[in-house]
This record gives structure tokens, C-alpha cells and sequence, in this order.
């Protein structure tokens, strides 16, 4: 129990947590604003990286590959948009069909379940490797937190935009917003394109991150992404009110969530029951709402004036 | 301004629920009329206004709202020409989103929306002077949650959401029936000013034989997924519940029973 292995890897937990960050912006579109648990996005975290991979070792440069892999992911979300609503399957289940067809494009992609990339042979955007000892402007954690700022700027002026405040009204009520005009159809398929498009770059970054992609790297992810955003709306939902502060917040919610990994393996839990332990404090925070409203309101007294 | 012509819609068919909503339904509105509409439970009034605004597609007939064919667009396509309130003061506007934003969104009803501003500057002003016409002091809480509003408050919002855009059609599903007395004498009152001002062509499903009878200038009575009676002009004038209830009578056979329509 060395304290000093724990702060070694305080940096990389934090990188890994920015980076998980920006899929965490794509779950709460769907959860949050569209209203949606889209479990596409466990498979799309991976096709963005493993188009980002094969895209960079058939010599693309590093700026297309991560935008095929975006496009890819956002290819993703309308596969799982179009089951839902042209074909009316619910939404929870049109997710996991997309997720288990991008299993098999996924191995398609790559070829074989794992591929890697070395990061002195390719110029690449973020690594592990670029944490410490580089000029600081090529800092992975620098970079990555950039592309959070600029995408957060992106989806505030988006979501005021009259397009973006007919998403939130589809989401908030459908009924609503068909009554006001509003083809709540496309804005379902376009929430789900941009979420899922957000996934698949946050996969891009991943994968060169790690310097691989690899067929399982997006088990769990809607978990883990769904933790974030719990967790960001539990410690920051207070003081953050603005749309822009709630989505730093999600952002800050898996930073949070990779620190307190990198304890817990600090601590010497055994790694295979990371997913475990994810699930029940996920579960655990789902319920508290339920909870709070069950066990912990006061009894309203009803007719006092008479 | 609203042609309806043989309009059928049965639902659940081949099943042991099957349920004739609308049986050969012709209706026609003229330019500016306030027709009230009423009926015992599952008598198809929701089913008339749902048929109209395209919730679901008709089985049969045709509707027309201004000489357009609208009986094959889709619900958002004849929003452009239709105001909606209804009964669940939840349902007509946005909880999350501010009272402006509400606004906003239905003053771009029928309108393609692309990627400029949500809200304009400009707007705010002519929201704050229609709010404070509905005397609810609302216009000082223009960035305030639907969702802290009473549901009087939001019925208001959303008759103000309904005719921001002036509509071909007004339709207003027991808009009321939700509210305290007091309050929906206040939606009512409301309801009327707008109408009047804008010479809006309305269908105003009410469970009150009184309103039904005070407000507009027809009425019509359904049963069973037809119109029974059809009374307009001088006759809706001095009509009374007495006359009204005799009338059902005559026309069905059977006695009114529903005490909701007649004490309500």
C-alpha cells in the first residue's frame, strides 16, 4: 500500500476519466434529455475505436481517422433510431439489437478481436504514454479536456437552437411536442445520432489511449457512462444549473468515478469485480429517487380546513 | 374551415375489446364557430378531436380543415393548422423547459425549425404583455419550469401556447375538467376572451351541460360514436339543461344518465 503508487496514477485515472467524460455527454443526451436508455452505445464504443485503429493503420491521418470513427458511431445511433421509431420496436430493445449486429461489424472491422497501434509509429492525438515528460500542450489530459470545452460550447448553442429545443420537448413530452408541430420521429433518430456519434469519438480517444481496440472495450460502458452521469448530478447538481455547468458536471462525474476505481484497485480488490461493484453503486443510485419518494416524504394531512 | 365527412374508427378490431369510437361521423364548421360538444363517457368526443388532429389514422371518411385534404398527414404536418389543449394540464406543455421556451416553441408551430436561436430577444416582450393578460402573474416568471406551475396556470399557459400562432381550428379536450371550480371558471373566462378576439373556430369538448350551453354558438351531443343532436343559432340560445335533457330522451330513447354531465 504504497501512497505514492496511488498518486502515479492519479493523472491517467483522470485522462481515462476525460475521455469517458465525452461518452458520458453522449448517455446523458439520450438518458437525460431524450429520455431514452440507449444500450447502443456498449457496441458503438467500440466501433468508433476499431474504425479509428483500422483507419490509422491504412495510413489515414489521425484527424479523419477519429471522424470515420464518429461517423461510424453516429452511422450506429440511426440504425437504432430507425428501429425505433420506423419500425416501432421499444427503444431499450432496438439498443441491444444494434449493440449485438456491432459485435459482428465490430470483428468485421478489425478482422480479429483485438488491433493494435504503436504509438512511435503513428502520430497520435492522446496516450497514455503522453501523460508525463511531454511538452504540455501535447498532454493528453490538456487535449482531451480542449475537446470537452469546444464540445460543450457545440451542444449549449445547439440546444438552444429552435432544432435543439424541439429534441428537449420531444424528450420531455411527446405529445406536447407533436402538438406543437414538432416530428418528434427525427428527433429521436437525430438525439440518438449525435449521442451515439459522441460515444464513438470518446471510443476513438480510447483506443489510441489505450493503443489498441479491442472487441470487449465497450462492455458496460452504458454502466459505467450512466454512473457519471449520476454521480455528476449528485455531487454538483446543486451549484450547476446551466445546461453548459450540468454537462462539465457529467464530465466531472466519470473523472470521479475513475478516481474512485483507482482506489479501490489501490486498495487491492480484486479487478475482476470492478463491473460488479459499477452495477450495484449504479443500481444504488437509480433507486434513491425511488426511494427518497417511498420511505422519506412526509405524510401530507389532507382536508385540515374543515 | 372543418369538413368531416363519414369518418369511422374502431378500435381494437377482431378482438374480444373491440370498440366502435366513431360511426360514420359528418360534421362541417363554418368560418368562426364555437361549438361545444358533449356526451356521457365513451360516447367518441375524444376520438372526434383525436381523429382531427391525426393521433392515429381514421378507418374511413375523409377531413378537411380549409379545403385541404389532411386526412393522410401525420399528426406534427396538421399541427400546423390545429391549436390543442387538453384535459391533463401535464400534457400541453414541456415541464422541464422554461415558460418562454414553451412559448417559443409553439409561436414555430408549423414552421421548419433549423439551427437559428430557439428565442429571440424581440419575443420575451410580446410574451410578457400576452402573459400578463391572464392576470396570473406569470409575465414575471418567464424563465421559470412548466413544472412548478399550478395546473390552472398551466391550462392557461398552454390556451395561450394553443393560439400564439392563430389557428385554423382551436380543439380543446375537456380543457377544464382537471381544474377546482374556481379556477376552471377562470380557464373558462379565458377561453372565451381568446376566442372572441381572434375569431377562432373552436370545438370545445366539455362534461358540463351549463358551459356547454353558455359558451359558443352550437352544440352538438354524441352517443355511442355519432352526433345525436346538432342545435346552433337561436335555438342554442335559449336552450336550457331541462330542454337539453328532455331532448336526449326524445332522440335516444333512454334517460341521461350520467349525473357527471348533469351536476358537473
Amino acid at each position: 500500500m504504497n501512497i505514492m503508487s496511488l498518486v502515479n496514477a492519479l493523472p491517467g485515472a483522470v485522462a481515462q476519466g476525460l475521455i469517458w467524460g465525452i461518452m458520458a455527454i453522449g448517455v446523458y443526451i439520450t438518458y437525460r434529455i431524450l429520455d431514452i436508455a440507449d444500450l447502443t452505445v456498449d457496441g458503438t464504443l467500440c466501433t468508433g475505436g476499431a474504425v479509428c485503429i483500422m483507419a490509422l493503420m491504412s495510413g489515414q491521418n489521425i484527424w479523419v481517422a477519429m471522424l470515420a470513427g464518429t461517423l461510424a458511431g453516429m452511422l450506429a445511433g440511426l440504425a437504432t433510431g430507425l428501429l425505433h421509431t420506423f419500425m416501432g420496436i421499444p427503444a431499450i430493445l432496438s439498443g441491444i439489437l444494434t449493440q449485438l449486429g456491432l459485435y459482428s461489424i465490430n470483428l468485421k472491422i478489425m478482422g480479429k478481436s483485438n488491433q493494435a497501434v504503436n504509438v512511435d509509429k503513428y502520430d497520435l492525438l492522446v496516450s497514455l504514454r503522453y501523460i508525463r515528460d511531454v511538452p504540455f500542450y501535447r498532454n493528453t489530459i490538456l487535449v482531451v479536456l480542449v475537446a470537452i470545452i469546444l464540445l460543450i460550447l457545440i451542444l449549449y448553442w445547439f440546444f438552444g437552437t429552435e432544432l435543439g429545443c424541439s429534441l428537449r420537448a420531444t424528450g420531455c413530452n411527446d405529445r406536447m411536442a407533436r402538438a406543437q408541430g414538432i416530428n418528434t420521429d427525427f428527433c429521436r433518430v437525430l438525439g440518438l445520432m449525435l449521442s451515439n456519434g459522441l460515444v464513438a469519438l470518446s471510443g476513438a480517444l480510447l483506443s489510441q489511449y489505450q493503443g489498441f481496440a479491442d472487441i470487449n472495450m465497450g462492455r458496460g460502458a452504458i454502466v459505467i457512462g450512466l454512473a457519471a452521469v449520476i454521480i455528476g448530478e449528485a455531487v454538483f447538481g446543486k451549484i450547476f444549473h446551466n445546461f453548459g455547468f450540468r454537462l462539465l458536471g457529467v464530465v466531472l462525474g466519470s473523472i470521479i468515478y475513475y478516481l474512485v476505481v483507482q482506489v479501490v484497485i489501490w486498495l487491492g480488490i480484486d479487478t475482476d469485480l470492478l463491473k460488479l461493484l459499477s452495477a450495484v453503486v449504479v443500481a444504488i443510485f437509480l433507486a434513491i429517487p425511488t426511494w427518497k419518494s417511498r420511505y422519506f416524504t412526509k405524510p401530507v394531512r389532507r382536508g385540515g380546513k374543515q | 374551415m372543418l369538413e368531416i365527412k363519414n369518418i369511422s374508427k374502431t378500435f381494437n378490431p377482431g378482438t374480444v375489446n373491440e370498440k366502435v369510437a366513431l360511426d360514420d361521423v359528418s360534421l362541417t364548421l363554418e368560418d368562426g364557430d364555437f361549438v361545444t360538444v358533449i356526451g356521457g363517457n365513451g360516447a367518441g368526443k375524444s376520438t372526434l378531436l383525436n381523429a382531427i388532429a391525426g393521433v392515429w389514422p381514421v378507418d374511413w371518411g375523409q377531413i378537411l380543415i380549409d379545403g385541404q385534404d389532411v386526412t393522410r398527414l401525420s399528426e406534427h404536418k396538421r399541427a400546423a393548422f390545429l391549436g390543442r389543449v387538453f384535459q391533463d394540464p401535464m400534457n400541453g406543455t414541456a415541464a422541464t423547459m422554461g415558460i418562454e421556451e414553451n412559448l417559443a416553441l409553439a409561436l414555430r408551430r408549423g414552421t421548419l425549425r433549423t439551427l437559428r436561436s430557439g428565442i429571440k430577444n424581440h419575443e420575451r416582450e410580446a410574451y410578457r404583455e400576452l402573459l400578463s393578460k391572464l392576470g396570473l402573474g406569470l409575465e414575471n416568471r418567464l424563465t421559470s419550469k412548466v413544472g412548478l406551475l399550478s395546473g390552472g396556470q398551466r391550462q392557461a399557459l398552454t390556451l395561450l401556447m394553443a393560439t400564439l400562432k392563430k389557428p385554423k381550428l382551436l380543439l380543446l379536450d375537456e380543457h377544464t375538467a382537471a381544474l377546482d371550480p374556481k379556477t376552471a371558471a377562470k380557464v373558462l373566462e379565458t377561453t372565451d376572451m381568446i376566442v372572441n378576439r381572434d375569431r377562432l373556430t373552436t370545438l370545445m369538448i366539455t362534461h358540463n351541460m351549463k358551459d356547454a350551453i353558455v359558451h359558443g354558438n352550437r352544440l352538438i351531443m354524441m352517443m355511442e360514436g355519432k352526433i345525436i343532436l346538432d342545435i346552433r343559432g337561436e335555438e342554442k340560445k335559449k336552450l336550457t339543461v331541462e330542454d337539453l335533457l328532455h331532448k336526449f330522451e326524445e332522440v335516444s330513447g333512454e334517460e341521461f344518465t350520467n349525473d357527471k354531465a348533469i351536476l358537473g
